[in-house]
């Protein structure tokens, strides 16, 4: 809303028109939603075609004569049903619910606690080790996968989802550590010697003053490390081959793609079905996604 | 309660040297105020009694007791900052107990002391607020209430009115001195206005580059400023100053202002400014000591004004002599106009001479 009203003025600004501020908010307005509405159609295109496909029966899938977008010769449950009685795509989601909750959690212990170090307790090499950890990030997964595969080979973890709950984090922390350093650094320093002054020690600034005050940033870093442990796709690939250890991206594919014969309704429905739970967890996260918690801190 | 001293102050940053030795001894229940323009060394001289900075050199004591290596909490003391710093994410009520549950203090005596200092700050009605909820002095209310729950021995302030508007900063101001009257607490207050220093202080200390330059009552620094910065720094607007010479005249000490001008140096200063005869030195005098002459009095000078500012109670005059602005307090009556000429008097009594060399005043 802000923002409309925002852009209204520096429209007026820029077509310095002589209409009432109430025609350029109309307009404003209307220009928003055109735009808005546009985006919602784009983006809402393939998981409305993915819909869509995985109710068709396989002889309208097949049919090229029928048209893509309608589902003409009736609804079947039938992908549905084989997705979840005949193939292992119970035990992936399992796999994969239990990857990302390890991961999330380990991720946001250790990055919390390491942007907390780099940004406040400034101690020899925290500058150089903060633009490190940053540095670390840029280094594609796809040049890594090898010489991880020779260290977890080593460690006799491969072909089991464990493996993923120790290499996920490599791309997850320094990324969440990064986001934190620019939340906690962003908060005023008197913050903190206040804290100090009434008693906290560095366990209890964290606790009680620094995470609740980081709480979008918190968030902002769990939907991302909960993002890569979900949606991955290299790593399971290249690490585990037994379909009981297997998660959802590659086990999806791997098990509705037979040599080049694509079970179109089942793999649309199978990413459906996976990609639900992070949908609904956003959602239900960015109800507390409450920017703009640390006006009022200081000076308003 | 307790008093707090300070001895050979020193603090360096990498580089520079913010503090560069200062003595002070603050006495119980006092009310101080370190003044002196922006980047003197005043944050950082109150930071480090707060256990903020650590100390490069020196000592500090409170209640007796060295402190120099005991953190903040356990100094007993409460800051107060120029932004609030209030916890965000807290309701009024929780930011100023947040001390006192921390200190693992019982549940009743918590909600008895925010209460009674709600209550002296009149706050009480915004103890479930959040700090983004409130107006800047209501902000500095609680920031205040946080730091007096604690009940500590020592108050320090780190210019907290700054950022409030004119009205706000006055009617603030009497509410500190109110609190200090009421609870009597030893108080250290920073601030860069010397209009505050004067009125909340019951003693000053001036301070410039790392140095003190004079502790005193605000009475002593008005009327015997000891150096030609606190001369100049106290009062507003400033002293006016022009270079002189003392010269001797059949017995007579003279102040010889240019060629032009030359004042009488009153009988009682004789012996005082005797051994400065001939030297090059500065002549200060208020604008306040300087008004239109009035029937019986001496003109000091005819001068053209420049331009006026009226303050119904007095008007302000500014003119040139020797090249520099001098600026004069006349009666509204008088009436000047930009542009005319008015004979002016001086109160010659209050005048100062400072040494050019020393930059103290004589
Ligand atoms: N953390 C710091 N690092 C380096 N220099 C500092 C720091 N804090 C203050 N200084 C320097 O010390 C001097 C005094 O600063 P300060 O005590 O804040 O002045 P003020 O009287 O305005 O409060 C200034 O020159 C400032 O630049
Ligand atoms: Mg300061």
């Amino acid at each position: 809303m802000t923002n409309i009203v925002r852009n209204n003025g520096a429209l007026s600004a820029l077509l310095g028109s002589k209409t009432s501020l109430h025609t350029n908010r109309r307009w404003a307005l209307f220009a928003s939603y055109a735009c808005l509405i546009v985006f919602v159609i784009f983006f809402l295109c393939p998981p409305f075609y993915m819909l869509v496909t995985s109710l068709k029966t396989n002889a309208e899938i097949a049919n090229l004569a029928t048209n893509p977008w309608l589902i003409e010769q009736g609804i079947t449950t039938e992908h549905y049903t084989h997705l979840l009685t005949e193939t292992a795509f119970l035990t992936y989601f399992k796999n994969t619910v239990i990857v990302a909750t390890f991961v999330v959690a380990i991720t946001m212990v250790i990055s919390v606690l390491a942007a907390y170090a780099l940004s406040r307790l400034s101690f020899w090499g925290s500058g150089v080790i903060a633009t490190g950890v940053f540095l670390v990030y840029l280094v594609p997964d796809s040049l890594l996968f090898i010489p991880l595969f020779k260290i977890v080979g080593g460690l006799g973890l491969l072909n089991s989802y464990w493996v993923l709950v120790l290499v996920y984090p490599t791309l997850t922390v320094p990324f969440c550590t990064w986001i934190m350093i620019g939340y906690f650094a962003s908060i005023p320093k008197e913050l903190d010697e206040a804290a100090l002054i009434d008693g906290a020690n560095h366990m209890q600034m964290l606790l009680k003053v620094f995470i609740p005050v980081a709480l979008p940033g918190l968030i902002a870093a769990t939907i991302f490390a909960f993002t890569v442990s979900w949606a991955s796709f290299l790593y399971p690939l290249a690490f585990i081959y037994s379909d009981n250890q297997m998660v959802l991206t590659v086990g999806t594919v791997t098990t509705l793609i037979k040599g080049d014969v694509f079970h179109w309704g089942g793999l649309m429905a199978g990413a459906l079905l996976a990609a639900a739970p992070p949908v609904i967890l956003y959602a239900f996260l960015m109800d507390y996604y409450i920017s703009g918690l640390t006006s009022g801190a200081t000076k308003g | 309660m307790a008093d707090v001293s300070l001895t050979k102050l020193h603090k360096s940053f990498d580089r520079t040297e913010a503090v560069c030795g200062i003595d002070l001894e603050i006495a119980d229940n006092e009310f101080v105020v370190l003044v002196g323009p922006s980047g003197c060394g005043k944050s950082t001289t109150l930071r480090m009694i707060a256990g903020l900075e650590e100390i490069t050199k020196g000592d500090i004591r409170i209640g007796g007791e060295l402190v120099n290596d005991v953190p903040p909490k356990d100094r007993d003391i409460a800051m107060v900052f120029q932004n609030y710093a209030l916890y965000p994410h807290m309701t009024v009520f929780q930011n100023m107990s947040f001390g006192l549950r921390l200190r693992k203090y019982p549940k009743k005596e918590i909600q008895r002391r925010v209460e009674d200092a709600a209550e002296v700050l009149g706050i009480s009605e915004l103890l479930q607020r959040r700090p983004k909820q409130l107006s800047g002095g209501q902000r500095q209310r609680v920031a205040m209430g946080r730091a007096i729950v604690r009940n500590p021995r020592v108050f320090l302030f780190d210019e907290p009115l700054s950022n409030l508007d004119a009205k706000l900063r006055q009617q603030m101001r009497i509410e500190i001195k109110r609190v200090h009257q009421h609870l009597n607490t030893t108080t250290v207050y920073v601030t860069h206005d010397q209009v505050e220093a004067m009125t909340l202080a019951d003693r000053v200390v001036v301070m410039n580059n790392g140095l003190i330059e004079q502790v005193g009552t605000p009475g002593e620094l008005y009327h015997q400023p000891r150096t030609h910065f606190v001369a100049g720094f106290i009062g507003s607007p400033a002293m006016n100053f022009l270079d002189c010479k003392l010269e001797r005249n059949s017995g007579n000490l003279e102040v010889k202002l240019g060629d032009m001008l030359t004042l009488q140096v009153p009988a009682d200063r004789g012996s005082r400014y005797e051994p400065y005869v001939g030297r090059g030195l500065v002549f200060g005098i208020r604008p306040e000591h300087v008004h239109e002459k009035r029937a019986g009095e001496d003109a000091f000078a005819e001068v053209m004004v420049n331009f006026i500012e009226p303050l119904g109670m007095e008007t302000m005059v500014y003119f040139t002599i020797n090249g520099v602005e001098l600026c004069g307090r006349v009666s509204p009556e008088a009436d000047p106009r930009p542009g005319q000429t008015i004979s002016l008097t001086i109160d010659i009594g209050k005048m100062h001479l400072i040494e050019s060399e020393t930059n103290l005043v004589l």
